[in-house]
């Protein structure tokens, strides 16, 4: 069971990364459906930094850079230019994807060098899984590589900035309505822009997971769907970062729970693929719903969605 | 002598054709309640746009404590220490109180609760407010909402507070709690601008007063030493002959009948409050009123356009509570409504003259395609009788003037030969010709038998172009009266909500 | 810096704004492709002689235009009310579902009926699949981007599991596929084109006609306009929102089923391989008009077809194409705002003095 879990862990965290990603860019108001892009964009960039560097810390920084450079690109034609949000986030999946697979080619079958991956073996302190009965919870969340650490530590974060700092309660505010943010004097603009990109940085970090821990070398759709789970998952969450890390780690299982399933042979077809069918069932069930009851804590940010003007007469 | 801490010195505004301020000069004092008093459109909202860094003036000057300034931005005029307490809060419903008076402060970056929440308070003691500051403001009344506006604005630190309509939803006690909290502002060496349109809150809070009418400053008063009467006068001015001349036809049967009807607006204020009247065939039926008195709703819910709370509307013995909005049409009903951006319901901009046209007949064209030939002759037709400027009528019509969007839209409507024509604002913004070409066309539907509701802010033409006038106040009809025997100062008493009956105990304001 | 709205753009304006968008795109598109290694003007010159070069490619490209064409024209519709239907993929998904089960597991049906009774199948099955959204939309206010966007994977997966379960074919062992298609169930062709040609041109020719002079089409032009006008005209806005999906995901489905009649040949996940995105750029890209659909269908797939060359041909990355494609969507995008706004780089004027 331990392993198990300790494996959806891992498997949750590009998911934890991109459901980040995707809430900073909801809670400034913006529905960015090009987390899938960002994604791959911070994949292939983290992968040819590190096959270049070696160098652990230049690769995240390189996928940060990368995923927030094509979040840049999205809220300059959002923000500033007032884009349809839809397409245009459509228009930045479709980029990415192309742009990391084109640049992904010449990265295929080339392999991470050693002095590299040892910086993302587990690390953990020894006797944290002796302890009498919350051993082995530590042991699942503990004994992870910096990566995972890395996810735990921006969730805290996150969880800390937007609740307790002056900064998340302002962001907060630009996203539910723009018009209040903006007469109580707060840069309506300089919030979307930073909170867009910090959102695209995140998901690129979540790529970027996928290429040089998980799998780990470049492929074509390393991403495989996960951008379009974590935009199900925010809503599913609830917009909540803590709420996104459990998420992201029952998705996680239940991702590689389908195949552990196939080796037992239940008697009930608990299809995989229905497995995977989930988060998106679960999604929509909440947008529905949040949708007939009207309940507040688990709206969606009122202004989503919505670009905003101060409107001259 | 007390500091003078806002002087707004000739400070003109445009919009387009539309002057809104003209040569404003006004002043507030440290510690007055400054009240600006006004009809509809006579720019009061224009000008403490101005300070609240909304709108910047064309041209004058702005003085805040005696240094002019040039403010350009909300966030600028909070850090001169001017507050808005907007008539629509800009609240967040979902933050807590507390939450809503730190949001855009520039103070440290961690807000922990106890030491904000302990500064607030101390604010609140300061000014004798009382509030839960952990409770979310979807949660709250809509006094405690207000209370929060206020408080925030305090917590700024601001000296300077504009209130715009601040009790269009209050009750009379909270109205009180208001004023209260108002006085010991102002004594603290707050200065306070209160915008209304109810002369006696006028009367009973504050220190000076100032009218303005059409964009201009008409006069400033000392408080004590005018009346309602006197305010009144400034606000409508004298009666202008207009020699619209008024036509006297038969009235015929009854045509709409409404009972006590009663309708729910924002935060569940009625926003029509048991209001009854009778509107007979060949007959205009003017309606006054403040913006916001419910003419809106009036209009809409006779379409089906507005839920009805209680009450009962009946046109030609039927009661249409209840009906989609096109079986009335079907009925004969015809409603246009012009709203101050002229192209918010009624007329789909994009489209050109001939599919505006289409919009209400189409469905009683057989099949299921669409015939523009009538549609077409019906432009042409509503074209040339109110000489309408386009291009062409295959222009879209969002590229037409205002006045001639309005055309568009009435002569659609007056096309359709209704028996029931309710028409709000529909010289709104034209020049006189075309409203002349306006008012001609409305004594010829009532010749033909229509019965007319018309919404309108001039008073003048109400006195001249209608049969009987009602007067409505925040939902309630202050009075139904005969044109001839009723004065404009009559009708902006009613207006301020002095009921027909009241007037007529007192001076004499009806025409021997 | 102030942002100041047009008048109003002439034709002439427009165009050239549009134009320059294009242009930037290839430029800096041709950057990227410099910095990855390759030589822009070959790429470019190549995938356009592969997508146009021969009789061979031509009718490649035209295979690629016809599902983009009626994706695009079912997005239409739906974009026209102002419902955001990113559920292309899915409603695809869904009609080539239900053409499938006809094709494979109904067997009582007269031969030469197969094909017509598949696109009605594929027609309604994506037509609900659309109207599931519409309704929630309809009476609750349900965000429609979201739902559609989920309802894809779910459509996605339910293929999936088909393929690798209940409909796996038997006879192939080792690979999960469904069976194919039996001779009658299959698209005939013209001109060496499946029939999915003529029926994307005939679809043009109805929606037009549909959006322009019918009830039902006026009726999406206001509610997607102004609602607040449609409901003062007495319109039945919920009607309308539903029946107007019904019509998005069955043209939707229409595609599905020529794609697995046509070009599949059996049911896979592939068979929307990405058009019911692509198919959101081209609509808007065509400004909501079902003629200018065709024009632009037609130019990418000249982009999709060209990249599809360049790899099979050459060994220059199909992803090549996926940029230029991403690169033009940002530029037009972009170029949308310079349609209806102007800058205007000025200093904040003081308020002069007392006149």
């Amino acid at each position: 069971m331990i392993p198990f879990l300790k494996n959806a862990v891992i498997s949750g965290t590009p998911l934890t990364f991109a459901i980040l990603g995707a809430m900073y860019n909801e809670k400034a108001g913006n529905l960015n459906l090009g987390i899938e892009g960002m994604m791959l964009l911070g994949a292939v960039a983290g992968f040819q930094v590190a096959i270049l560097t070696e160098n652990p810390i230049l690769a995240l920084l390189a996928a940060m850079i990368f995923g927030a450079l094509g979040a840049l690109i999205y809220a300059f034609l959002t923000v500033t230019l007032r884009t349809n949000q839809s397409v245009t986030g459509l228009a930045l999946t479709i980029f990415g994807t192309g742009l990391s697979r084109f640049w992904g080619k010449r990265l295929m079958g080339t392999v991470l060098p050693e002095s590299f991956s040892r910086n993302f073996r587990p690390v953990s302190l020894p006797f944290l899984s002796k302890i009498p009965v919350l051993g082995p919870v530590f042991s699942v969340f503990l004994e992870q590589d910096l990566f995972v650490y890395l996810s735990y530590l921006i969730v805290i974060l996150s969880g800390i900035y937007l609740y307790y700092t002056r900064f998340g309660l302002n962001l907060r505010a630009v996203g539910e309505n723009t018009a209040a943010a903006d007469a109580s004097g707060i840069n309506v603009t300089l919030y979307k822009y930073v909170h867009i990109l910090i959102g695209g940085a995140l998901c690129g970090l979540g790529g970027a997971y996928l290429s040089l821990v998980y799998v780990p070398s470049w492929q074509d759709n390393i991403t495989s769907g996960r951008g379009w789970i974590a935009i199900a998952l925010v809503i599913f969450t609830s917009w909540s970062p803590y709420r996104a890390f459990w998420g992201a780690f029952l998705f996680g299982g239940l991702d590689i729970v389908g195949f552990r399933i196939q080796t037992l042979n239940l008697p009930i077809s608990l299809n995989q693929h229905f497995l995977r069918m989930l988060p998106y069932i679960a999604t929509i069930l909440v947008i529905i719903v949040g949708a007939i009851r009207k309940s507040t804590s688990h709206m969606p940010p009122g202004n989503l969605g919505n670009p905003y003007f101060r409107e001259e007469r | 002598m007390n500091k003078t801490y806002v002087e707004m010195k000739n400070i003109c505004k445009t919009f387009g054709v539309i002057r809104a301020n003209r040569n404003v000069n006004f002043s507030v004092y440290e510690g007055e309640i400054h009240g600006l008093l006004g009809e509809n459109g006579a720019g009061k909202s224009t000008l403490v746009n101005m300070l609240s860094g909304i709108y910047t003036p064309d041209s004058g000057s702005i003085f805040i404590h005696g240094e002019q300034v040039n403010i350009h931005s909300p966030k600028h005029a909070i850090e001169l220490g001017i507050g808005m307490i907007h008539q629509h809060f800009k609240l967040i419903d979902v933050l807590t109180a507390a939450e809503n008076v730190l949001l855009g402060h520039s103070q440290s970056v961690f807000i922990s609760n106890k030491s904000r929440i302990k500064s607030i308070q101390n604010v609140m003691e300061k000014y004798g407010m009382e509030i839960d500051l952990n409770k979310r403001i979807m949660d709250m009344s809509v006094s405690e909402k207000q209370t929060v506006e206020i408080l925030k604005v305090l917590y700024r630190g601001s000296k300077i507070l504009i209130l715009d309509e601040p009790t269009a939803v209050l009750t009379p006690q909270e109205i009180d709690k208001l004023f209260t909290v108002l006085k010991n502002l102002a004594e603290t060496g707050c200065a306070i601008i209160i915008i209304t349109h109810k002369l006696n809150e006028i009367m009973s809070v504050t220190d000076r007063v100032t009218v303005l009418r059409q964009g201009e400053t008409v006069s400033t008063l000392e408080t004590r030493k005018t009346n309602i009467r006197e305010l009144t006068e400034l606000m409508v001015g004298k009666p202008v002959n207009l020699s619209i001349e008024r036509i006297h036809s038969r009235k015929g049967d009854l045509l709409l009948s409404v009972k006590g009807l009663t309708a729910l607006g924002e935060h569940n204020v009625p926003v029509l409050d048991n209001v009854t009247f009778d509107l007979y065939e060949g007959e205009i039926l003017g309606v006054a009123g403040v913006a916001g008195s419910g003419q809106k709703e009036l209009c809409e819910t006779i379409a089906g356009l507005y839920p009805v709370e209680k009450g009962d509307i009946y046109f030609k013995g039927e009661n249409i509570v209840g009906f989609s909005p096109r079986e009335i049409i079907k009925r004969g009903v015809s409603m246009s409504f012009i709203p101050e951006d002229r192209l918010g319901m009624g007329l789909v901009p994009s489209m050109n003259m001939i599919d505006n046209m289409l919009l209400k007949d189409y469905v009683n064209q057989p099949g299921i395609t669409v015939n523009r030939k009538p549609a077409k002759e019906k432009a042409e037709r509503v074209s040339k009788r109110l000489e309408i400027q386009a291009p062409s009528i295959y222009t879209a019509i969002r590229k037409l003037s205002g006045g001639n969007i309005q055309k568009v839209l009435l002569g659609r409507e007056i096309d359709a030969n209704p028996h029931l024509l309710i028409t709000a604002y529909p010289v709104r913004g034209l020049d006189i010709g075309a409203s002349y070409n306006i008012y001609d066309l409305l004594k010829e539907q009532k010749q033909k038998g229509v019965g007319i509701l018309y919404i309108g802010e001039d008073l003048d033409v109400l006195i001249e172009l209608c049969d009987r006038i009602m007067v409505l106040c925040d939902g309630k009809v202050t009075g139904i009266t005969g044109s001839e025997s009723i004065t404009k100062e009559g009708l902006g008493l009613m207006m301020a909500g002095e009921t027909l009956s009241s007037i007529k105990k007192g001076d004499v304001v009806c025409k021997s | 810096m102030q942002i100041i709205k047009r008048e109003g753009t002439s034709t002439k304006q427009i165009i050239m704004i549009r134009l320059i968008a294009i242009i930037a795109a290839i430029i800096v598109s041709g950057i990227f492709i410099v910095f990855l290694g390759y030589n822009p003007v070959k790429v470019y010159v190549n995938m356009i002689s592969g997508a146009l070069g021969s009789k061979i490619r031509f009718r490649a490209t035209l295979l690629e235009m016809v599902p983009l064409v009626i994706t695009s024209l079912g997005i239409l519709v739906a974009f026209k009310m102002k419902f955001w239907n990113i559920g292309g993929e899915g409603q695809i998904l869904m009609g080539a579902f239900g053409a499938t089960y006809i094709a494979l597991f109904v067997d009582w049906i007269p031969k030469p009926l197969v094909i017509p009774v598949m696109f009605i199948v594929g027609f309604l099955a994506g037509g609900i699949w659309g109207i599931i959204p519409a309704f929630f939309k309809a009476n609750f206010g349900a965000n429609e981007t979201i739902m559609t966007l989920m309802l894809n994977y779910i459509a996605t997966q339910w293929i999936t599991y088909l393929q690798y379960g209940p409909w796996r074919d038997p006879d192939l062992k080792g690979f999960a596929k469904i069976a194919n298609f039996p001779d009658h169930a299959l698209l005939p062709k013209v001109f060496g084109i499946h029939i999915g040609l003529i029926i994307s041109l005939v679809l043009v020719i109805i929606i037009s006609w549909f959006l322009r002079r019918t009830k039902r089409g006026f009726e999406i032009s206001v509610v997607g306009e102004s609602v607040s006008t449609a409901r003062y005209a007495g319109m039945d806005i919920s009607r309308i929102i539903i029946t107007t999906m019904l019509l998005s995901g069955g043209l939707c489905g229409i595609t599905g089923v020529i794609q697995a009649a046509g070009v599949n040949k059996t049911l896979t996940m592939n068979v929307s391989s990405g058009y019911g995105f692509t198919a959101v750029i081209t609509t808007y890209l065509s400004g909501l008009r079902a003629q200018r659909v065709l024009i632009v269908s037609f130019l990418f797939a000249i982009l999709l077809q060209g990249g599809s060359y360049i790899q099979s041909a050459l060994q220059i990355p199909q992803a090549a194409a996926d940029v230029l494609q991403g690169m033009i969507l940002f530029c037009a995008l972009g170029s949308e705002f310079f349609v209806n706004y102007k800058v205007r780089f000025r200093k904040n004027s003081i308020s002069s003095e007392v006149k």
